[in-house]
């Protein structure tokens, strides 16, 4: 029975605490006893609330325990972004999804772990530990946002929150065999997430399933006075309108995402489901996105840019790790950071320092900028003949630990499907399509057109609804 | 382009990055091959394409300007490593008279 709790949807747990039939704290300290059993496997959390206040028996999301990417600022607890330089920084305000969530009757669990500012696809980088893949603990569970992932995996949390920058939702998700959702740039407020690149940020939810990704972003969506990139509006109701007929919905496939590099079982897996929604009678349209090949050179042009520019407000001055008796001010604030950034951070600033110097700037940054608008452009193209983008999220399921990271390069290519979304400003969300022949899950990775958040969760509803993969537990 | 130590060390005084020479050469191979790989962009022709800055294109957005309530000065102080009444302190960076 317990356990059941543990792999309920969002929405059944709100449903039961909202009529009494189950309470919010009962409901968390099932979760709470699970991350004691089986986090010290995962290390999916950096920080547990032991004391978690349950939520409030009403709201959409009424007793519904969610873990947080530990870049989001909360009051209780430190938030590190899985650096050493932010160990004891306490956020003097709240992230505005948190206090959404919290509105909406949901428990805090606690933060999870993540690559050091959301520098990375395997959170093998952060700077405490790494998350291991609830499938296969000698797998990463991919990253940034690696923690969250896994913990909703693992049945440690029913929800939780992400950010993705090039891919740091969508790439754990599918790694993860869970579904997460980036939505439209600017459709979720981003105040309270701490910046890594701000042209290309979005918070987004990972559930178990489609129609609770649904319901926590109509609770988390919408526009906020606190963020001036946030989008005008209130959201949908996102859950309500999520079941549609595929009859008629132009799904194109971008020929270079099932081009050389992807493995053939997730190949077979995400063209079999693609099948499914054929036979229901949707259209499928053979597009191109020629750019694809440029993406994760302007990607890492603008990311490291952006990134470079936003960590330079960690200078020990203000908050954060400062070094012992320092000489002077600029030593004071060279040597706070070069102790407390890990490796990749470091070389991404440089890399952002080198594409912004005055005589390097046009040649990479500004180029870079063009680029992005001729990759904006390939999707708009590439929408003016279907409705929705389908492909594989990663080009290969989970990988072992240690085995990518003698090499930043191939780690970066993990991201080559995913980087498109954030450049252009899009909508996706990856679902699981099955497992390969060695137990581990893949994602279908669907994206649409700006502002089409709705078309993008009702057509990955709808892979969810054709496949109807039978529910599977990681053996813990 | 080949990455010099000597500019690898000037980029890292850029960064505020207190790096030993040892350090910078760890780094740099790692560096190097990520800077050959987005030289890639150099061969693509973007004459007149207008760049992209912002997914949105939203621009100068602004709220009224009416006061509201900011960060207190302690909670804003919290997190300072040093402090002096209510300034941030850090090292001198002027000589006493």
């Amino acid at each position: 029975m317990t356990d059941d709790l543990a792999f309920l949807p969002a929405r059944e747990i709100a449903e039961r605490v909202r009529t009494r039939k189950t309470s919010a704290a009962e409901v968390a300290q099932v979760h709470l006893d699970r991350i004691r059993r089986f986090d010290p496997k995962i290390k999916a959390f950096l920080s547990v609330r032991q004391n978690a206040s349950p939520g409030a028996p009403a709201g959409p999301l009424a007793g519904v325990p969610v873990a947080l990417k530990d870049n989001l600022c909360t009051l209780e607890e430190p938030t590190t972004c899985g650096s050493k330089i932010l160990e004891t920084y306490r956020a003097p305000y709240e992230a505005t999804v948190v206090s959404r969530l919290r509105a909406a009757g949901a428990t805090i669990l606690g933060k999870t772990n993540l690559d050091e500012f959301a520098m990375g696809s395997s959170t093998e980088n952060s700077g405490y530990f790494p998350t291991r893949n609830p499938w296969d603990l000698s797998r990463v569970p991919g990253g940034s946002s690696g923690g969250s992932a896994a913990a909703v995996a693992a049945g440690l949390a029913t929800a939780s929150l992400g950010s993705d920058t090039g891919g740091s939702i969508r790439e754990p998700a599918a790694l993860s065999g869970v579904v997460g959702f980036k939505p439209t740039y600017g459709r979720v407020s981003r105040h309270g997430l701490v910046a890594l690149a701000s042209s290309l940020d979005q918070i987004g939810p990972f559930a178990r399933d489609v129609q609770d990704a649904a319901l926590v972003m109509s609770v988390i969506g919408g526009h906020d006075p606190l963020d001036a990139t946030s989008l005008p509006g209130a959201t949908p109701d996102y859950l309500g309108k999520l079941e549609r007929d595929p009859k008629g919905l132009r799904i194109g496939l971008p020929k270079e995402y099932f081009a050389d590099g992807l493995d053939a079982e997730v190949r077979d897996l995400v063209m079999a489901a693609i099948r499914a929604l054929e036979k229901r009678r949707a259209k499928i349209v053979d597009v191109a996105l020629p750019m694809t090949e440029h993406g994760i050179a302007t990607y890492y042009v603008v990311l490291a840019a952006e990134a470079s520019s936003n960590l330079a407000r960690y200078d020990g001055v203000h908050y954060g790790h400062r070094t012992k008796a320092p000489a002077g001010l600029i030593e004071m604030t060279s040597k706070s950071r070069a102790e407390g950034f890990g490796p990749e951070v470091k070389r991404r600033i440089l890399l952002g320092t080198f594409v912004l110097s005055s005589d390097r700037i046009d040649a990479y940054y500004h180029r870079a900028q063009k680029v992005r608008r001729l990759i904006a452009r390939d999707f708009e193209k590439a929408f003016e003949s279907c409705d929705v983008l389908m492909g594989p999220t990663s080009p290969t399921a989970a990988f072992k630990l240690g085995e990518k990271s003698a090499d930043p390069l191939s780690l970066y290519l993990c991201d080559v499907y995913t980087v498109g979304a954030n450049l252009a400003g899009l909508p996706g969300i990856s679902v699981p399509c099955g497992f390969t022949k060695g137990g581990l899950p893949a994602g279908l990775q669907v994206l649409g057109r700006p502002l089409d958040d709705l078309g993008v969760l009702q057509a990955g509803r709808a892979v969810e609804r054709e496949l109807n993969l039978a529910p599977q537990r990681p053996s813990l | 382009m080949a990455l010099e130590l000597s500019h690898l060390r000037h980029l890292a005084l850029l960064a505020r990055l207190d790096l030993a020479d040892a350090d910078l050469e760890a780094i740099r191979p790692r560096l190097q091959a990520i800077i050959e790989y987005v030289d890639q962009l150099k061969k693509l022709d973007v004459e007149g394409v207008p760049p992209l800055d912002n997914a949105v294109d939203l621009t100068n957005v602004r709220r009224p300007d009416e006061p509201r309530p900011g960060l207190p000065a302690e909670a804003a102080l919290a997190n300072a490593p040093a402090v002096a009444g209510p300034y941030f302190a850090v090292p001198r960076i002027i000589d006493a008279p």
